[in-house]
């Protein structure tokens, strides 16, 4: 009996990373996006980070609430702007972890650009994409992830576009780390998670989730768990896939798993070495001298 | 305090607007840069990007200005000063952000060369039609400081003023520099580092268990705590409590907005800064800014020549707005001459002001030069009759 009551009073595990003072949250019941956050305050147990230096960035939507929830240094910023404004906050503090957290509209529609040039720079960050296949915060709008053929309230004879397949751009453009999985394998989302976190430079995870209140009802796709069934049923497991044949087709097999690790300098890395190269070289008199005449030149 | 010394390039140099504008930051203690190139401003980064390396500051080319606004702001959460630099149509971009900076309450300066508009306009000429949109670009209510420099030593000068109010207000501060500013050398004498004194971030002395990170104790400003520093805080663009905590109500937007309006409105008396010259006594008063100054400088001269008793109140600051100043020299003058390098911009704050008292008449100038003198001068002759 003791033992029970003992087990019973205990804390939940992830209760010291999250805001209790903010529970509930604001997710649908169905929803993802509360498993990826669990997934995630187990990863940060396993992973090599100091929690006082962790910083989580998120953007617009309801991922984007992400942020408010975790309770670490938290920055609910601008929609599509969390990868700008994470690459601000660590190249100004390089002893941060900073980790981007958000969905798929605000990450790779009004911020593909920051997306693509942040994976480009190798920048010292991890991005954690939920994608839900649709804006699910404005109430289900079509996105650039939104499969061909699927309903949309903005696509209500189904999207005309081929969406994106996010590990591929994430790769092509020079990520270190990429890997995709559904929120059924909370156990390969922390693994993932975990991995991610400890590489320099840009490290992606995309997870898909169900939307059950938006997408899944509009495409007639049954409830949340009816979705985790489907996910189950339909993941295809391919570890080192190229990531050009990993397209997401409507209600087709997924294909999950780790793309893409590999080792690159990072942004700060690379950073850091040309300073101190210049730094270092300013001690001989020529270096210097000709560093003093450029400048007296430009006046 | 006094500022970093590795940032001050003390001595009498000859500098182009831009040039001073970069070495003003650099001397501010200002180490994190982010820019995306846009004419006629590149050379403020150009400048800092040589220069940076050497007193440990960072400076990033960010793919839009988007981003380079997004990363100021982000990058101003680690306690580091932190500047943009752009021109018209990276402003506009930058106006997101902007309304971020304020809401969050982040201290930053963004530097607006000033070129011809709307859209890309004169990219390499001159222009002052940045002005609302300084003060009002970004949606919703907010309120923050403008600077407008005359000078390349100003733009030195008042870079440091602009650091410290960004300071001091938590807020953006927008230096409004124009091209002709921008790209004229002149002599700038840049003192030693212990002559110039800077604002540090208030950051907080309470423990993570009491701090809060929009308590302000019935003052107007909260303390800050950086990232990193094991407050754990939230911060966020949505309207908010003092947690930092997002609070869709009326009675916390009340609450939240009123401070950000607030803080500089109830303060406004001590950030307003003009500079009179022959204002007492004077029948008409020209209100100016930035190159415009400095062309009715010789109108002034001129049309005094011709007996016009005319004086001149140049706007330092144009944001808060010198209201009280407007108002009163109303009651006692016949009119307000507004040369601005636009088609009326700065002219309606002082009409609105003046309360019908005085007429306010605009000299518009539509941007790719300054005002003829000589059309100033007539502007004040036609005045005073």
């Amino acid at each position: 009996m003791t033992d029970v009551a003992e087990t019973c009073v205990q804390e939940n595990p992830v209760e010291r990373y999250l805001r209790m003072d903010r529970i509930p949250h604001i997710w649908c019941p169905g929803c993802g996006i509360g498993t990826t956050v669990n997934c995630f305050a187990r990863a940060i147990e396993q992973a090599d980070v100091d929690l006082e230096k962790l910083a989580i960035v998120s953007g617009i939507g309801c991922t984007g609430r992400v942020a408010g929830y975790l309770n670490f240094d938290s920055f609910h910023t601008t929609h599509g702007r969390a990868i700008p404004f994470a690459t601000g906050l660590k190249l100004a503090n390089p002893d941060l972890k900073v980790v981007v957290y958000s969905g798929d509209g605000d990450l790779v529609a009004i911020g593909g650009n920051h997306f693509i040039h942040a994976a480009r720079r190798n920048a010292d960050l991890t991005v954690i994409c939920v994608n839900n296949f649709n804006y699910a915060m404005t109430g289900g709008q079509a996105a650039p992830t939104t499969p061909l053929d699927a309903m949309g309230t903005t696509a209500p004879y189904g999207v005309c576009e081929r969406p994106f397949n996010l590990p591929f751009l994430a790769k092509s453009c020079g990520a270190v780390y990429v890997a995709r999985w559904t929120t059924y394998h909370v156990r390969q989302i922390t693994k993932a998670m975990v991995e991610a976190m400890n590489k320099d430079g840009f490290s992606f995870v995309e997870i898909i989730s169900p939307c059950p209140t938006l997408y899944e009802r509009r495409n007639r796709l049954g409830s949340g768990l009816d979705r985790m069934k489907w996910f189950k049923e339909n993941s295809v497991i391919k570890n080192g896939s190229d990531t050009r044949n990993i397209d997401i087709a409507y209600q087709q097999p997924i294909i999950c798993g780790k793309f893409v690790d590999i080792d690159r300098p990072s942004l700060l890395e690379v950073t850091e070495a040309k300073i101190g190269d210049i730094r270092g070289k300013q001690r001989w008199a020529d270096v210097s001298r000709r560093q003093k005449k450029s400048i007296e030149q430009t006046e | 305090m006094k500022t970093d010394p590795a940032g001050v390039l003390t001595g009498a140099h000859y500098l182009d607007g831009d040039f001073a504008c970069g070495e003003g930051a650099m001397a501010a203690g200002c180490r994190f840069v982010a820019g995306y190139p846009i004419t006629p401003s590149t050379e403020v980064v150009e400048r800092i990007s040589r220069r940076f390396p050497m007193m440990g500051g960072t400076f990033i080319q960010m793919e839009d200005e988007l981003a380079s606004m997004a990363a100021v702001v982000g990058a101003s959460w680690t306690g580091t000063k932190c500047l943009t630099v752009t021109s018209g149509p990276g402003f506009s971009l930058m106006m997101e952000n902007i309304g971020l900076a304020a809401m969050m309450e982040t201290p930053c300066v963004v530097v607006d060369v000033q070129r011809g508009g709307p859209s890309t306009g004169l990219p390499t000429m001159v222009g002052q039609a940045d002005m609302m949109q300084a003060r009002w670009g970004s949606h919703g209510d907010y309120e923050l400081i403008a600077l407008c420099p005359q000078s390349p030593q100003e733009a030195f000068d008042l870079m440091i003023d602009a650091f410290n109010l960004s300071e001091i207000y938590r807020i953006p501060v927008m230096f409004m520099m124009d091209e002709c500013v921008g790209h004229m050398t002149e002599k700038v004498v840049i003192p030693e580092a212990d002559q110039i004194e800077i604002v540090p971030r208030k950051l907080t002395s309470q423990t993570p268990e009491e701090f809060l990170p929009y308590r302000v104790n019935g003052g107007y400003v909260p303390e800050f705590a950086r990232a990193g520093d094991g407050y754990r805080f939230h911060t966020t663009g949505l309207t908010h409590n003092e947690h930092g905590y997002p609070v869709m109500s009326a009675e916390c937007q009340e609450q939240n907005v009123r401070r950000l309006i607030y803080k500089i409105r109830d303060n406004a008396d001590q950030i307003v800064r003009f500079e009179d010259d022959g204002v007492d006594g004077a029948d008409i008063v020209l209100v100016t800014y930035g190159i415009t100054a400095r062309v009715a400088q010789m109108a002034m001269e001129m049309a005094r020549e011709q007996g016009v008793k005319v004086g001149m109140m140049r706007l330092i600051i144009a944001w808060p707005f010198p209201e009280k100043r407007i108002k009163e020299l109303a009651g006692k003058i016949k009119a307000f001459v507004v040369p601005e390098v636009n088609y009326g911009q700065m002219v309606l704050e002082v009409q609105r002001c003046a309360e019908g008292l005085a007429p306010a008449v605009l000299v518009s100038h539509g941007g790719g030069g300054v005002h003829e003198p000589e059309t100033i001068v007539e502007a004040i002759m036609g005045a005073a009759k």
